[in-house]
This record gives structure tokens, C-alpha cells and sequence, in this order.
């Protein structure tokens, strides 16, 4: 019985390695905030990731909390902000896109399940103000109905 | 004096593309992001008067309040969250045309002809202090109603779901229950 050719192994790998590799997609930001998000059944998928700027809210981890307190806070990419961070957040977001894409662009606010809606509240108001009206509240599929 | 190029061993390839794609197994996190999609109503401008617009009816508003300890009150009745998707869609369609449910007004639409379509708008309003949890889980039941009266009126029309109609039906179906949930405007703006 002749033995099978492993010749063609390192195509097929390197095929598979270039699956995952266009299909990654890096975490670019590091959590900060704790996100346990909410639960839901009516959802919609985010189509396009690159025209998706997040907004995380949420208690800060551990290590963060000596410095910033146990109230949740907001993070915009890597660090924490203020409310009236938020429009110049949203700009720079718009800068850094194409210009044609702009009036797809979604915000998604992703924020823990036991956030006070005050807060919450502050933000919807800021991207009024930024016109940044298309928005997704983040959440979990829920089993059960 | 053409020395001799010792060829590459390339027996090494795969072992060095399987290091990769494990290394991209692992790191690879396959989410996809889901949520309500809503769209917030443009600000209003600053010089604008308040009282120009029209009063709504007060048969035509679904008034949903949600309190500090995520209580919720329903056209002036304490209710479960349970309870609201029912209620919802009881308001939005109005079957019987009863006198306490949304006025009723004729268009012309699309694949149907003349249709009564309802004026009835939802209201939600919050408290500083209700929990995003509950804010979300209301949010949900008023959406999931009007998804599910899209979806009946689509299954009893054209036979089929609603994700599966062409844009122009959906379009269609959407006018005859149109989403129209109002968050009230806070009372107040405060810094963070």
C-alpha cells in the first residue's frame, strides 16, 4: 500500500491559515470597564464592523477603581472619559472614515445591565447633539420565549 | 566560480504555517455584535418654540413609565414587563376599533389599496435611576410588538416572513405599523 502524499499538507494549511487570518478581527481597544451586557430578543446584527465606533460604560476593573472610583465610567478606545468627551469622539470617528460613509456609521453602546439610565441618558443626549443618530444598544441573545 | 546554492529545506513549511494557524485559532474570536438598533430624533434647534406642535390625543399615546426601583406603570396601570408586549400590540393594531385605543386614519399604500393605518404613538419615559437592564428589557417588548405585528400582517398578506419580502413590501408593511416610540426629553441635562 503506497503511503498518502504529504506533499499538499502545507497548501492546505496555509489555506486555512489565510481563512483566519482575513477573518480575525484584532480587539483593538483593552476593556477597562467591567460590560455585562443585557439580555434580548428582538436583534439585529452590526453589518459593518469598520463603520461601528463603541462607547463602553460599566464600573472600572480592580485595578483602575483606586484611581477612578467604583461608579461607572465611560470608555472611549483606550481610556476614560467624560460626557463632554463624547462629540469630539464622534468627529474624530468621522474624520478618520471615508467621507461617502459617513451617514452609515452606527454607534454601538455597549453598557453593563445595572448602569443607571442618568448616565446613559448624558450620552444619547451628547450624540444628539453630534448627530450621531443611529445607534444599536449592545445585548446578548436571550434564550428562553 | 558559480558556487552551488544549497536549496531550502522546506520539509520545516508546514510545520511553521501550522504554529501560525493555531496562533490565529486561538486569537480569532468569532463574535458577531448584535443589539436593538434604534434611531435617536435629531436634536431640536435652540431657538426652536416649544408649543408648535399640535397636541397628540390622549387615546393616541401609550404612556410606559419606568421608576427608580425598575417598576414599570402602563397607561396608568402597574404591569409587568411580561405583560407589555400584549399590551403593545393590542394598542398598535386596535382590532375592535375601541373608543380608548389610537384613532384610525385612511391611506393609500402600496400592494394593499386603502388601509387604516393607527396614529398611535408609544411614549417611554425613565428615571435617573432606572437600571439599563430594564430600560432595555421595555425597550425590547415595544420593538418585539411591532416586529411581531409586521410579521403577522406579512405572513397573512403575502404568505411569507417578513425578512424574506422584497424591500418594497417590507417598506409596505412598515407604513402600516410604522415604530413610533417616543423617548420623552430629559428634564434636565447634567454634567458628568
Amino acid at each position: 500500500m503506497p503511503p498518502i502524499s504529504t506533499a499538499s499538507l502545507p497548501d492546505i494549511v496555509f489555506m486555512l491559515l489565510f481563512f483566519f487570518m482575513v477573518s480575525t478581527t484584532m480587539r483593538e481597544v483593552n476593556l477597562m470597564v467591567k460590560v455585562g451586557l443585557p439580555a434580548a430578543t428582538e436583534l439585529s446584527k452590526l453589518e459593518k464592523k469598520s463603520l461601528v465606533s463603541y462607547i463602553y460604560v460599566g464600573t472600572p476593573h480592580n485595578q483602575y477603581q483606586r484611581v477612578f472610583g467604583s461608579e461607572p465610567r465611560i470608555q472611549l478606545n483606550d481610556q476614560f472619559a467624560r460626557v463632554s468627551d463624547i462629540q469630539d469622539y464622534i468627529t474624530s470617528e468621522r474624520e478618520a472614515r471615508d467621507e461617502a460613509e459617513v451617514p452609515f456609521m452606527i454607534t454601538s453602546l455597549k453598557v453593563d445591565e445595572y448602569t443607571k439610565m442618568g448616565i446613559v441618558t448624558d450620552i444619547k443626549q451628547e450624540l444628539r447633539k453630534a448627530s450621531a443618530l443611529h445607534i444599536n444598544y449592545s445585548s446578548r441573545k436571550r434564550e428562553d420565549l | 566560480m558559480a558556487r552551488k546554492i544549497p536549496e531550502i529545506p522546506a520539509a520545516s513549511l508546514a510545520d511553521i504555517a501550522f504554529m501560525l494557524l493555531i496562533f490565529f485559532l486561538v486569537t480569532t474570536t468569532m463574535d458577531v455584535d448584535s443589539g436593538l438598533e434604534r434611531r435617536l430624533p435629531p436634536m431640536p434647534p435652540p431657538d426652536q418654540e416649544d408649543d408648535d406642535t399640535p397636541p397628540i390625543k390622549e387615546r393616541n399615546v401609550f404612556v410606559v413609565l419606568v421608576n427608580a426601583n425598575n417598576q414599570l406603570l402602563v397607561e396608568g396601570e402597574v404591569s409587568r414587563v411580561e405583560d407589555l408586549r400584549e399590551k403593545a400590540k393590542e394598542f398598535m393594531a386596535n382590532p375592535y376599533n375601541e373608543e380608548n385605543l389610537p384613532e384610525k386614519e385612511v391611506k393609500e399604500i402600496d400592494f394593499f389599496g386603502p388601509v387604516e393605518v393607527t396614529k398611535g404613538v408609544i411614549s417611554l419615559r425613565n428615571d435617573v435611576g432606572t437600571q439599563y437592564g430594564t430600560y432595555i428589557a421595555v425597550q425590547n417588548e415595544l420593538v418585539g410588538a411591532i416586529n411581531d405585528l409586521r410579521e403577522e400582517l406579512a405572513k397573512q398578506k403575502f404568505g411569507k416572513s417578513y425578512e424574506k419580502l422584497d424591500r418594497d413590501q417590507q417598506g409596505a408593511v412598515r407604513d402600516i405599523y410604522p415604530s413610533r416610540i417616543s423617548e420623552a426629553e430629559p428634564k434636565k441635562v447634567g454634567g458628568n
